[in-house]
């Protein structure tokens, strides 16, 4: 897409906000509507954007194939990895209460100078950090795997009969 | 005459659905079938997501959150035998329970929890097929189903 | 109010279902069921699913739609010896007598909107969906979340946290499998002639 160049400028544009949004959905995915599957799919979006305007030449180097595939099942570990630590500390399988820490759970007494409202809780715990540990799992699966796939694909060259 | 067309929705989604299923056993080239299965499969997205909805009802997503303060309400006067998606949040503690008191009805989340996992799994499914349709191109150097099965009976 | 907004959204999701069926060129077939997506999940915003709503627009109207364009880009009819494509090596053959399939459909159809009879009705508040499981996941949720608001977030991760880890291992067998089937010849990076989908349309 060299010779259009208002694509490539607004390309270029866009994808920080692209990706921003993606984390926002991420993160904020306990609070507002969002979780990991749909931050996922649009960081993916992010990334397809950008190897169909500049080529698979130059999302190879800001995503390259090789660490794309092991995310993949960097994902699916974190997942399960929560699981099993839940196991470890002596509940179910994914049991998240056990994650309760309890360590800087409040604000701490150095940052009340901050504005605005006090966060009710400073670090996440149990519930909380269950759902969020494995939301980021799923969202870099779900990253990994449409890059993957999209890679896949145009990567592939048309066959000649 | 209400008490038939408080179906609607079904019978979109059906329609949606037949069209779908109409590609797919009427159209010979394979990316057309793998187009029609995506149809019939957004409509059942929209099937179960319609079963969830409840009418004057809202996202669920919890408005106040006052460490578990809130409490269900029997909402007798309007929906009858409602247990359902109904929450009052006791905003000010049990204080206002009368006139003031927010009645918020919430829509199902579990179709949406559902639909959710299926369609990113669906997205999965469909690139495996397109996969296959490359493959298949590469291999036999057409993507309609009747040369396919042609080649197949001639080898 | 709403009617005034669902309404059209309905008829432009028939009309785009049914310009789908009809319609020969693929290209044009793709960009349609882009916008079908699309529509469903302008629908699925007003039945106060938000969650699904973005994804699916995400999802259906972008990377299904980018994964379907790249597969035709791979799958022409015929190899022009200039190289250059034109739309008509993406048009379908014309197929045989729909007569037998619409019998079909338009059987299946009536059957189904025959059993729609018994079914609840729309938004009504006493449906069994709405009334079991009791107390509901929105009333549960409060006290176990300790005041996490998403309930969608809650049941996909913590209620219903094994379904959603084997669908997340489906997603990664998925993509395993694609890459399994398509990656023959992506590494050798050399055949510089190569026609990759990126490639082609710059």
């Amino acid at each position: 897409m060299n010779s259009f160049p208002i694509i490539r400028v607004i390309t270029k544009l866009l994808i920080p906000y692209i990706l921003l949004f993606g984390l926002y959905v991420q993160f904020h995915g306990d609070f507002g509507p969002g979780g990991g599957f749909q931050a996922g799919v649009i960081f993916a979006a992010a990334l397809i954007l950008y190897g169909l305007v500049y080529g698979l030449p130059a999302v190879h180097k800001v995503a390259p194939p090789k660490v794309i595939e092991k995310l993949t099942a960097l994902g699916l570990l974190v997942y399960a990895g929560t699981g099993l630590a839940c196991m470890l500390l002596g509940g179910n399988f994914l049991d998240y209460d056990m994650l309760n820490h309890g360590f800087l759970t409040e604000l701490p007494a150095a940052l009340d100078f901050l504005p605005g409202d006090k966060p009710h809780h400073f670090l996440p715990e149990g519930q909380h950090l269950g759902i969020f540990l494995v939301e980021l799992g799923v969202g870099i699966t779900v990253t990994a795997v449409m890059t993957m796939i999209f890679y896949a694909f145009a990567g592939r060259e048309r066959v000649t009969t | 005459m209400t008490e038939i067309l408080g179906l609607y929705n079904y019978w979109i989604v059906i329609f949606l659905m037949m069209t779908g299923f109409y590609i797919v056993i009427a159209r010979e080239n394979l990316i057309k079938t793998i187009i029609g299965l995506n149809i019939f499969q957004t409509s059942v997205f929209l099937l179960y997501i319609t079963m969830g909805k409840v009418t004057h009802g809202t996202a669920p997503i919890l408005k106040a959150s006052h460490g578990g303060e809130s409490h269900g309400v029997e909402h007798g006067v309007e929906h009858g035998a409602e247990h359902g998606h109904e929450l009052h949040a006791a905003a000010e503690g049990h204080v206002d329970l009368g006139v003031d008191a927010v009645k918020e009805v919430y829509s199902n989340p579990i179709p949406s929890v559902l639909m959710l996992t299926a369609i990113v799994v669906g997205i999965a499914t469909t690139a495996l097929a397109l996969a296959l349709v490359v493959r298949i191109r590469e291999e036999y150097g057409t993507i309609e189903e009747d040369e396919i099965l042609e080649m197949d009976r001639n080898s | 109010m709403m009617d005034f907004i669902v309404i059209p959204i309905l008829a432009l999701l028939a009309a785009t279902a049914v310009t789908v069926a009809r319609i020969r060129n693929l290209w044009a077939a793709v960009m349609f069921t882009g916008i079908y997506s699309f529509l469903s999940a302008s629908w699925m915003l007003i039945l106060d699913a938000p969650d699904v709503a973005f994804t699916e627009a995400a999802v259906g109207a972008g990377i299904t739609t980018i994964l379907m364009l790249a597969t035709l880009s791979l799958t022409p009819r015929r190899q022009r010896k200039s190289g250059r494509l034109s739309s008509e090596d993406f048009e379908e053959r014309p197929s045989k007598s729909p007569l037998l399939p619409l019998l079909i459909v338009t059987i299946t159809g009536c059957a189904l909107v025959y059993g729609t009879f018994d079914m609840p009705h729309f938004g009504d508040p006493n449906a069994p969906i709405q009334v079991y499981p009791n107390p509901s996941f929105v009333e549960k949720s409060q006290p176990d979340m300790h005041g996490l608001p998403n309930v969608v977030t809650a049941v996909l991760a913590s209620y219903r946290g094994y379904d959603t880890l084997g669908e997340t291992a489906v997603i990664f067998t998925a993509g395993i499998a694609v890459l399994l089937i398509l990656r023959k010849n992506t590494d050798d990076q050399s055949s510089s002639e190569s026609q990759s989908v990126t490639g082609e349309n710059a």
